[in-house]
């Protein structure tokens, strides 16, 4: 039930006096509330839970982790390479 | 998906498997403490491809799991009741109450509907003023937050027609508990990412203190999950023991602070049972006393509950960690998703489900062996 999924803010409007949003989950759009990301505009992603954005998703963060994760090993396969 | 398909990388996870087994030296235990990380774990085999020396012992971050009984019981009594509209997340309908569960309930009569979200239940109240509308509201931290819009909307709407059965439970107590506990083998933890997007993981840094024993802030797809579990090992093999975020792109040390001021406005800590478990003190919220009014358990008083567990369920020593799955006898023969003796067999992060879905009913080859 904690599972939150990345989506991209297409709309930001309010009802009842709450922030709220369209949020596009690859070609799904829902409805979706963003009082607790108040800094989030369009075209930013963020994690959504049970109809929340919980927060915005920090994009330059998950490049940085994707490129640690590439590298990882590498150095030993070069160093192996060279002993070997 | 964008920032989901990245993360389920084959190649990428297996230099990840590759890393663990290059680092790993000795046996290590380490707890994946939230259902959805369960899950993910098994439906990946992610279990099944590390070193045979690392064993992932499966939490207790279900909160259908560990919603206590007498809650349960509770709900069924207030979803009988003429005139409400009872509604709840749809993981909840088939927990098994003493004598039955909300699904029984609804095919007898009641009107028992599933919700996406609690904001759902708030609509339903203004379309319908004059029934009694009641959510469910169960959950971890990640979850508390939209519990709580609803109930601050319905107060700010006078809706005199909403009421929440809380049942909310916390992370760092049961982490604390665990390591009490001195059963517990437990030797890293895996720590729920997105309940710590919600409260940030400053709550954490005295439990890796207190209990020298490394904490790792994870996130949910496969490379988030061996990269929680390659930095909890790195620490274990060095012999250190710190707090480490290795979910960056969804957590921040200080969490989400709109969220934050919101929960504590409308709820408050209190002791909390866990089901399977026991009382856990200081480990869950109820509703505050601002928000009294809206107490489904103040409005409609429901008294006279006897509880009665199944006696063969063990789902207490699975969400303990103490017990795999497949280690319970009724697992699979008198226990199935369809007819479910414990949660832990119901809710789409219990641990018994993710067993039995992804057909772990072996312990392991060596036992299958055995039973030939």
């Amino acid at each position: 039930m904690c599972l939150g999924i990345p989506g991209r803010v297409m709309e930001i409007y309010e009802t009842n006096g709450v922030r709220m949003g369209k949020v596009d989950f690859a070609g799904i759009t829902k409805e979706v509330c963003l009082a607790y990301v108040p800094e989030i505009a369009v075209g930013d992603y963020t994690i959504v839970h049970v109809g929340f954005a919980i927060t915005q998703l920090d994009e330059a963060s998950a490049q940085e982790s994707l490129r640690l994760f590439e590298e990882m090993g590498v150095l030993e396969e070069e160093l192996g390479e060279v002993s070997g | 998906m964008k920032y989901l398909d990245e993360f389920r990388n084959p190649e990428i996870a297996e230099r990840l498997f590759a890393e663990i087994r290059r680092i790993t030296t000795r046996p290590w235990a380490i707890m994946e403490v939230c259902g959805g990380q369960t899950h993910s774990i098994i439906r990946n085999g992610i279990d099944q491809l590390l070193p045979p020396e690392i064993e992932l012992i499966h939490g207790p971050g279900c909160p259908v799991c560990v919603t206590p009984l007498e809650i349960i019981d509770k709900a069924l009594a207030i979803a009988a009741q003429p005139g409400v509209i009872f509604c709840s997340f749809g993981d909840m309908l088939r927990v098994p109450g003493s004598s039955a569960d909300l699904f029984r309930v609804k095919s007898e009569g009641a009107d028992v509907r599933i919700v996406y979200s609690p904001l759902d239940a708030v609509k339903l109240a203004q379309a319908n003023p004059e029934r009694q509308v009641v959510f469910f509201g169960i959950g971890f931290e990640t979850t508390a937050p939209a519990n709580a819009m609803a109930v601050f909307q319905a107060r700010q709407l006078g809706l005199r027609n909403f009421s929440m059965l809380v049942s909310h439970v916390l992370v760092p107590p049961a982490i604390a508990a665990i390591m009490e506990s001195p059963h517990s083998r437990v030797q890293a933890f895996l720590a729920a990412g997105h309940v710590c997007s919600v409260m940030g993981y400053w709550e954490y840094e005295p439990l890796v203190e207190r209990y020298r024993t490394p904490i790792v802030v994870t996130g949910f797809e496969p490379l988030d999950v061996l990269e929680g579990i390659r930095r909890a090992v790195a620490q274990l093999e060095a012999g250190e023991a710190r707090l480490e975020n290795a979910y960056p792109r969804a957590v921040r040390r200080e969490g989400n602070l709109p969220a934050q001021q919101m929960l504590a406005d409308v709820f408050t800590v209190t002791d909390r049972g866990w089901r399977g478990i026991g009382v856990i003190p200081q480990s869950g919220w109820r509703l505050s006393d601002r928000y009294r009014d809206f107490d489904a358990e103040v409005r409609f008083a429901v008294t006279d509950i006897h509880t009665q567990e199944s006696a063969i369920c063990r789902s207490g020593e699975v969400l303990q960690g103490l017990l795999k799955p497949n280690q319970c006898p009724a697992f699979g023969k008198e226990c199935t998703p369809r007819t479910p003796l414990g949660a832990t067999m119901v809710s789409s992060e219990g641990a018994c489900a993710a067993y039995y879905q992804y057909g772990r009913f072996v312990q392991s080859e060596y036992d299958a062996q055995d039973a030939l």
